[in-house]
């Protein structure tokens, strides 16, 4: 609580800053991607802030969240220069998923869609909006309000050849699929002896959105990650969220999806070719020399706004958005830990037994003889997700509270 | 509630023989009414479900108008027994096929006992003696592409859909040569060559995987266009499963979406010590079939002749695309719940009533009243079995233990889910990955 209140007035300086700094375009090494006509060149994100908001936390300012959705994420092509100049096409998160799922759907006539108000509503976040009229109704499925039955039914659907990507209209209401998406989508390819394949894609927006209270604000990653047999990926830009789409539903492994209900409207320029991310990669946002902020879905962007108070005060962090919550990359880790030896843990997950704690483990067990400081994790509060907006804030981790934290560590 | 005027008929639908259960209770049958009259083309229908009148509270009664109980396809079969050479309910070779399937079934299980005592297999076991009418009357009927979806009692119902014996006794011993490579035991058996999709372990879990095996065969005629996938898929569970949600979500989506599955219920009466009588506030669960839309039959689960006309209709319906069935097969194991149950709970008069009833017994009876084998012919086929097993358990017990290497093998079909390691290289390529030594 203290590094929050101390860290008004940094966040104060924050959001004053008019600069919009673009940082220099770094291209993570493509070699495992599988990229198809991938241009990963000349892209970074520019958050852009109002900057007439405050942190301050007496309710009189406004709200960080405002802040964060007001986050415009666009291609700088600072490597224009160099490259052939390629149109891409602008669009919102939502709709790159939309885009990505489509392709997919074009591509392959066994994927589908299942979910609740997937079909003629358009999805809650409008994720499928379009696609029952495109594809029809088996293939865009809106299914009766019971999530452990129509998630089992995308797992039997799996083992019988089709490749379902399954919506939770919120990511919390999987909790009533619990044991479909563990013992089922996790285990069922084990137990099997590796016989029927589960390749299903669970997605849904998710994370602590703004005073959507405490079930529909929640933070599932902590929840999913001990599952065998599955893999999770955040996405966090268009760019990505199309990609990490496509590479799940590709994947032959069950995959879940986390979308983050804050960063559907972030806007993008993503190329017109199509392209195949990688989803065992972790993303490199910024590189720098200090120190390493490993983060991921909406928190990349409150990392973004502190890396620019970080970068006034001298400070050179790198910053990594990890996408792939299970497994880590621990390439792309490693290296910025051995380059760096201090790391930062932002996420806006549980503290006990999240990410932030596995990452700390496998850094810890990984790369500890790098290290020339105590690993920091700053996760969200192990409350429930409070109703009041003054009280959410305070549960997830705050721009200044990033500042901070990297100063205690480069100490 | 109140009684109509007209109470149920005893051959409206299919009564147990001498049943235990209070379902005789008259009151409850009137519940039904008199809506039989419409003759459906099986076992009741879906046609007249719409209410005829506005709902009204007051009127209770007009609630039932829609609920329609079974036809009488199998009564009227087995009545019309004047005739032998044109009514036999079965064929020579047919009988002889469902008399080998039950007494492999039974062989196989009472095998499972003996091994389980000796040591040779651990962890819960549950067997299936009693109920062999079930598995055998329905998986017979289906063929290789047809799914059958199971429960933590899967070792007939895998028998029956044609994994060989040896695979699933070496499955049980813990050995690399068991249908599941020793990695799933019991209660998971698979076969994906076969199209087992499961034992599944946990109440009611397997029913939405099987919904979702009936929504591909659908899936595969109306999207993809193979007018020829008529394949249908057969979910077994409990009594005890039927007052658990999945039950109901999956009949509800099934019917809704008229999915080519058939719902069957083994009721044995109890939930491990549950009584189905104590956990259910209508113990007649093929009613629940009408309320959803989808015609629900009771069937006397110990006579095998009974359930196969039974599943013969409902498969037929499946595949004909006109939905999906919910059969209620009453019937009784003759062992406790596993085999680490004492069984002291049930009483002996009822267990003695029903292993009066042995579903082998009857068939046996069947076939010899009606010239349909020798028995000669049958002790040949007691043989045959008794020798099959024997020879499932020196091959389980003469396989291999699973090694090492095979410990990180089929956690993700595709190995990248391990991830990437600290020197850049994906982690499944470390030799320690393929010796089973890796940390994950």
């Amino acid at each position: 609580m203290a590094a929050i209140i101390q860290g008004i007035g940094a966040a104060t300086a924050l959001t004053s800053a008019s600069s919009l700094d673009t940082k220099k375009a770094f291209f993570s090494n493509s070699r495992r991607s599988l990229s198809v006509g991938a241009e990963r060149k000349g892209r970074t994100f520019v958050v852009r802030s109002d900057g007439g908001l405050s942190y301050g936390l007496n309710g009189r300012g406004g709200r960080a969240e405002q802040l964060i959705t007001n986050a415009v994420a666009t291609k700088e092509d600072t490597a224009a220069a160099s490259t052939s100049l390629k149109p891409g096409h602008e669009l919102l998160l939502f709709e790159a998923l939309r885009e990505g799922l489509e392709e997919e759907m074009d591509r392959d006539p066994a994927v589908c869609v299942m979910g609740e108000d997937v079909g003629h509503y358009g999805g809650s976040y409008k994720v499928t909006k379009g696609l029952a009229p495109k594809y029809g109704d088996l293939r865009v499925l809106d299914t009766p309000i019971a999530e452990n039955s129509f998630t089992g039914m995308g797992i039997g659907a799996a083992m019988t050849g089709l490749r379902p990507v399954i919506e939770g209209m919120n990511m919390g209401f999987l909790l009533l699929a619990f044991n479909q998406i563990s013992n089922n989508c996790g285990m069922l390819h084990y137990t099997s002896g590796g016989q029927f394949k589960i390749p299903v894609v669970i997605r849904g927006p998710g994370g602590v959105g703004r005073q959507l209270g405490a079930e529909h604000s929640q933070r599932l990653e902590s929840y999913f990650q001990s599952i065998p047999g599955i893999q999770m990926v955040a996405c966090s830009t268009p760019y990505n969220a199309k990609g990490l789409m496509k590479a799940a539903i590709r994947s032959d492994n069950p995959v879940i999806l986390f979308e983050h209900v804050l960063l559907y409207n972030l806007k993008e320029r993503i190329p017109d070719e199509e392209y195949v991310l990688n989803l065992e990669e972790a993303e490199m946002v910024r590189p720098g020399e200090h120190v390493t902020i490993l983060t991921y879905s909406r928190m990349r962007y409150h990392v973004m706004q502190a890396a620019k108070t970080l970068v006034n005060k001298g400070y050179d962090p790198e910053v990594i958005d990890i996408r792939s919550l299970k497994p880590f990359d621990l390439h792309t880790i490693g290296n910025s830990v051995k380059k760096t030896h201090r790391v930062l843990i932002v996420e806006e997950c549980m503290r006990t037994g999240g990410i932030g704690a596995s990452l700390t483990a496998a850094i810890t067990e990984n790369f500890h003889d790098y290290l020339d400081a105590p690993i920091i994790c700053l996760s969200s509060q192990d409350v429930p997700t409070p109703y009041a907006g003054t009280l959410e804030n305070w549960t997830v981790v705050q721009p200044p509270q990033i500042v901070t934290a990297v100063e205690q560590l480069c100490q | 509630m109140a009684a109509s005027a007209s109470s149920f008929t005893a051959n409206s639908f299919l009564q147990p023989i001498n049943s235990t259960r209070s379902i005789e209770n008259n009151n409850k049958k009137t519940l039904l009414g008199n809506q039989l009259k419409d003759s459906s083309f099986f076992l009741g229908s879906a046609k007249k479900l719409y209410m005829k009148k506005p709902f009204s509270f007051q009127n209770s009664k007009s609630r039932s108008n829609g609920v329609y109980a079974v036809s009488e396809v199998v009564k009227n079969k087995k009545l019309n027994t004047d005739s032998p050479l044109s009514n036999l309910l079965i064929t020579k070779d047919e009988g002889l096929e469902l008399y080998e399937d039950m007494v492999l079934g039974r062989a196989f299980e009472d095998m499972c006992a003996q091994m389980y005592y000796r040591g040779k297999m651990f962890g819960f076991v549950h067997l299936y003696n009693g109920q062999e009418a079930v598995s055998t009357g329905f998986i017979k009927l289906l063929k290789k592409e047809d799914s059958v979806v199971s429960t933590y009692r899967d070792h007939v119902h895998a028998l029956s859909k044609g994994v060989p014996a040896r695979q699933v006794m070496s499955e049980l011993f813990g050995k690399t040569t068991g249908c599941c490579r020793g990695q799933g035991g019991s209660m998971h058996m698979f076969s994906k060559e076969h199209n087992v999709l499961g034992g599944f372990a946990f109440i009611g879990e397997g029913i939405p995987v099987a919904t979702g095996a009936a929504f591909t065969s659908k899936y595969r005629r109306e999207v993809m266009k193979e007018a020829d996938c008529d394949h249908v898929t057969m979910a077994f569970f409990g009594d005890g499963t039927c007052n658990n949600g999945q039950f109901f979500e999956c009949l509800n989506m099934a019917a809704l979406w008229k999915l080519p599955i058939i719902f069957v219920v083994e009721n044995n009466l109890w939930a491990i010590g549950m009584s189905h009588l104590r956990s259910t506030s209508d113990p007649e669960i093929w009613k629940k079939g009408p309320a959803f839309g989808m015609p629900g039959v009771h069937v006397d689960g110990m006579d095998v002749l009974k359930v196969r006309e039974v599943a013969k209709e409902a498969v037929a319906r499946a595949r004909r695309g006109d939905g999906p069935t919910l059969v209620e097969c009453e019937t009784y194991r003759f062992r406790g719940h596993s085999l680490a149950d004492p069984d002291e709970l049930r009483d002996p008069a009822e267990k003695n009533h029903y292993a009066a009833r042995d579903p082998i017994s009857a068939l046996k009876k069947y076939m010899f009243e009606n010239n349909l084998a020798s028995e000669a012919e049958l002790k040949a086929i007691d043989k045959k079995i008794d020798e099959l097993v024997e020879e499932a358990v020196e091959f389980a017990d003469e396989s291999p233990h699973p090694v090492r290497s095979q410990l990180l093998e089929n956690v993700f079909a595709d190995p990248k889910g391990f991830g990437i390691g600290p020197d850049g290289r994906y982690r499944c390529e470390d030799p320690k990955f393929t010796e089973g030594t890796a940390h994950v």
